[in-house]
């Protein structure tokens, strides 16, 4: 067991601070800058900075401009939908505190970008449909003979269940696939997929028709395309161990490949 | 003539409207699913603790007998009971089938389900994933969702956001309009029947644990196009929640399933590390009053003692906190039962609630209220259907903790054969060319021209800011009719500054200003019917709590609220509610078997 460390607070906060955005009126139009100075207050996170801003969205300059748009839902870190990348970090602003950021910088500005992967909707705005295609792709569910009651499931033993619910985490958020180096338009599916294909294949139902995940992960965008950078790992909000899905699913796909025709 | 290829729209994409979609795609039709998010992403993930099942595997004697009672008694017996014991029984083979779709849930040594205790009954009844059962229950339907979308069975429209419905001259619900959120296009989607899943309210409380998403806004234009809506006073507060600038985060009711104790020292004011106040320094109040069932009495009660106490100046540091105490338990049993919402805590108050006490005070959570149903999920315009926490049917006056993920996913099983077999059996006659579609499309636009072209004074999120302190202060845990009252002149006049609103947004592309705008009037809307419901009802019962008429008055008020739109303000009815399988008796929980 790790001892209890208590986290280090900023002690002496700034009076006000500064929100630097990169704004961008839709995916056509140049990408510009503008700055904005808040109160600081106590326990505020990005989006209610956000918030502040929007109700009265001038610049530093005195400037009047558009309220600058972002996504936000649960704010609980468990939606994935308000990812942006912050002072050059990509996470969700939800869980950035105002209080940490300025305490890590040392300064009492911040940085706020759009996701750099995906389309740019407006501002810190991204389309991530793609991510959602990836899991067609890999047949990420479970064949059901149907919905009507068949009693339970099969006996899993916690372990397989507690390793199954790490994977099962994953809130498509974005940030693995941010951060690979890799991952750039179709060229590789990334992480998220590998990792969703991982849980399903792990499954003893699932399993059954794990050809078919590890089918959507052998193509030209497939898992090969893994550079080793594991910086997927490091930026995961839900600390999902997305390297040991590539390492496994890999592994699966070359037993497949070596002993699959034996089954044919 | 009826037709063979149906066509069902589903507005909002969490677990009822997502079970909903499933049925009808394994049905074999089509089903046009909108949401104003990504379907993953709605507000169904935040449920952390569980869904209640009398799967009885702790030989404890639960039954689905048992699970229906402890229900409505929870509910205060304002729940139609029938509705209510279709889906107690139905909750084991709904949990069963979630465990085929490959949810995590936590297993025993022998590898079967395990089952956790939860507020309001004395059985280990909740199935869990972590904490995060919601999400897992969610993906779970997302991903066979996914698989019909696969086959063309569903198709998804994301990003979208039901305005109005579209209603023949006999008020036959024939489809719906919604918008673009990027585009602000507006398009009508043709329907035989319409299933509203669009969740709760909570923002009309400005801060609440729900989702920013969660406005209540197609709810209420439904409301405002003649559907009866419900009981609109019952709104749950959360009796843990962590205030924030932005929301109330919840702190689920498993921390307290798991052992954790609410308490406050017994010195005002007492400026000690709470682990340096001893044992006999600490007013574990609930488990004093209650020693039945503790820490885990239902939300109402435990709601309204927090607050008592902290309004008695008892609170941690004088302030509105009471702490929830879990380091009495090993930090590696929390991680693994609680890990997903105690980190959630430490993320945004940045102390381990393993080793040090939480600090919680109520938060707006869930309201029991919602569009009118009967039993088949049936609002009082025919073609339209509703399930989920935007129906009012199963909870009464009090929802019980880890009933909600059940209900939702029992309307949407519920309501979706009930719209397949409406909409085989309507005639559409002319209305795809009569041009109801054009009609209501245009005057949509109407609506919309007018928000952008305002140019007045009044800021909407000022506005916004202002109807949620009035509701939160004046309509939640202790209500005055007097200050009901004059809540309701409030949001009078909040609608009449509205219409001075100017959206302050020169770039209409993916504004959140114009959505919000209509979000706002439709919250303002439905925020009178909870007032006026609760100023109406002069009782007490369950999460509404008048201390000037402290008791349940079955005499006058065992009976559901009724409210129907008119311009001048909602018209209320009363309909009796069907008790005909429990006998109403008195909610005491102070006594009873002690909590093994």
């Amino acid at each position: 067991m790790t001892a209890h460390v208590e986290k280090k607070r900023l002690e002496d906060p700034p009076a006000k601070f500064k929100l630097r955005i990169q704004r961008r009126d839709n995916e056509d139009a140049q990408v510009r800058w503008e700055t904005f100075e808040l109160a600081y207050r106590r326990n505020l996170n990005v989006i209610s900075a956000l918030m502040d801003v929007r109700k009265n969205p001038v610049t530093i300059e005195g400037k009047q401009t558009t309220p600058p748009v972002w996504d936000m839902s649960c704010l609980e870190q468990v939606c994935g939908i308000c990812t942006m990348v912050i002072d050059g970090r990509v996470r969700q602003s939800c869980s950035a505190l105002i209080d940490d950021l300025l305490l890590e910088s040392g300064n009492d500005s911040i940085t706020l970008q759009p996701m750099s992967k995906f389309p740019n909707v407006r501002d810190l705005v991204v389309d991530r449909s793609r991510m959602f295609e990836h899991l067609q792709q890999v047949h990420a569910w479970i064949e059901l003979d149907g919905t009507y009651d068949l009693g339970p499931g099969p006996q899993i033993s916690n372990e397989t269940a507690q390793e199954r619910y790490a994977y099962s985490r994953c809130m498509t958020c974005g940030c693995c696939l941010e951060a690979c180096p890799q991952y750039d338009d179709d060229e590789y599916i990334g992480p998220q997929a590998i990792a969703q294909a991982r849980l399903f294949n792990m499954h003893p139902v699932g399993k059954m028709d794990s050809d078919e995940r590890l089918n959507g992960l052998m193509g030209n965008d497939g898992i090969t395309n893994c550079g080793n950078a594991q910086n997927c790992v490091q930026v995961c909000p839900m600390s999902i161990p997305l390297t040991r899905a590539i390492y496994e699913t890999n592994r699966d796909i070359t037993v497949n490949a070596l002993f699959g025709w034996l089954r044919k | 003539m009826a037709s063979t290829n149906l066509k069902i729209a589903i507005v909002g994409g969490g677990l009822a409207g997502l079970a909903a979609a499933m049925k009808i795609a394994e049905a074999g039709h089509e089903v046009d699913l909108i949401s104003v998010v990504p379907v993953k992403r709605s507000h169904s993930v935040c449920a952390q603790g569980g869904i209640n099942g009398a799967v009885n595997t702790k030989g404890e004697g639960d039954s689905p007998a048992k699970h229906l009672d402890d229900t409505v008694y929870g509910g205060d017996f304002l729940a139609n009971q029938p509705p209510v014991k279709r889906m107690t029984d139905m909750a084991p083979e709904i949990i069963y089938l979630f465990d085929r779709m490959g949810v995590p849930f936590s297993r025993t040594k022998e590898g079967l389900l395990d089952f956790r205790r939860f507020g309001g009954t004395l059985h280990h009844r909740t199935a869990f994933a972590g904490a995060s059962t919601g999400q897992q229950l969610l993906y779970a339907l997302d991903e066979q969702v996914r698989k019909w979308e696969t086959q063309g069975k569903v198709n998804k429209y994301e990003g979208w956001e039901m305005l109005s419905l579209v209603l023949d001259d006999h008020q036959v619900c024939r489809g719906l309009i919604a918008m673009d959120l990027r585009s602000l296009e507006l398009k009508a989607f043709q329907a035989d029947a319409v299933i509203i899943a669009t969740g709760g309210p909570g923002l009309i409380f400005g801060k609440s644990t729900n989702s920013m998403t969660c406005t209540g806004s197609a709810v209420s234009t439904c409301y405002q196009q003649g559907a009866r809506y419900a009981n609109g006073e019952f709104i749950q507060v959360h009796p843990t929640s962590i205030p924030g600038e932005d929301k109330l985060r919840l702190m689920s009711e498993s921390a307290r399933g798991e052992g954790g104790r609410v308490w406050v020292p017994k010195i005002d004011g007492d400026s000690r590390d709470p682990k340096d106040i001893p044992e006999g320094e600490r007013w574990y109040f609930l488990e004093e009053k209650y020693p039945a069932y503790g820490n885990l009495v239902p939300r109402d009660i435990a709601t309204r003692e927090i607050f008592q106490v902290c309004l008695e100046g008892h609170g941690v540091a004088g302030e509105n906190q009471v702490y929830l105490d879990l380091t009495h338990i090993p930090a590696e049993t929390l991680t693994r039962k609680l890990g997903a919402i105690l980190e959630i805590y430490e993320m945004f108050v940045g102390d381990d609630p393993r080793y040090v006490p939480m600090r919680i005070f109520p938060g707006v959570h869930y309201s029991m209220g919602g569009l009118w149903v009967d039993f088949e999920q049936r609002t009082n315009i025919p073609g339209l259907f509703a399930a989920g926490e935007c129906d009012y049917s199963i909870h009464g006056a009090n929802r019980l903790g880890a009933n909600s993920l059940v209900s939702c996913v029992y309307g949407g099983f519920v309501a979706a054969p009930a719209a397949v077999e409406y909409a085989k059996n309507v005639d559409r006659g002319n209305t795809e060319s009569n041009g109801i579609h054009d009609a209501e499309l245009r005057r949509q636009q109407e609506i919309n021209a007018s928000i952008i072209s305002n140019e007045g004074d009044e800021n909407q999120y000022k506005l916004h800011e202002e109807m949620g302190k009035w509701m939160t202060d004046n309509v939640t845990v202790v209500r005055y009719n007097d200050r009901l009252k004059a809540t309701d002149e409030k949001l009078l006049e909040l609608q009449n500054r509205f219409k001075r609103i100017s959206i302050n947004d020169s770039n209409l592309w993916a504004t959140q200003a114009v959505p919000h705008a209509r979000q706002l009037w439709n919250m303002l809307q439905l925020a009178r019917v909870i007032t006026l419901g609760a100023l109406n009802r002069n009782e007490s019962r369950g999460a509404h709590y008048k201390p000037d008429f402290p008791d349940r008055d079955d005499d006058n008020y065992l009976k559901t609220t009724i409210a129907e739109y008119s311009e001048e303000a909602p018209v209320f009815s009363y309909e009796p509610v069907d008790v005909s399988l429990v006998e109403p008796r008195k909610r005491d929980y102070s006594k009873g078997k002690a909590a093994k």
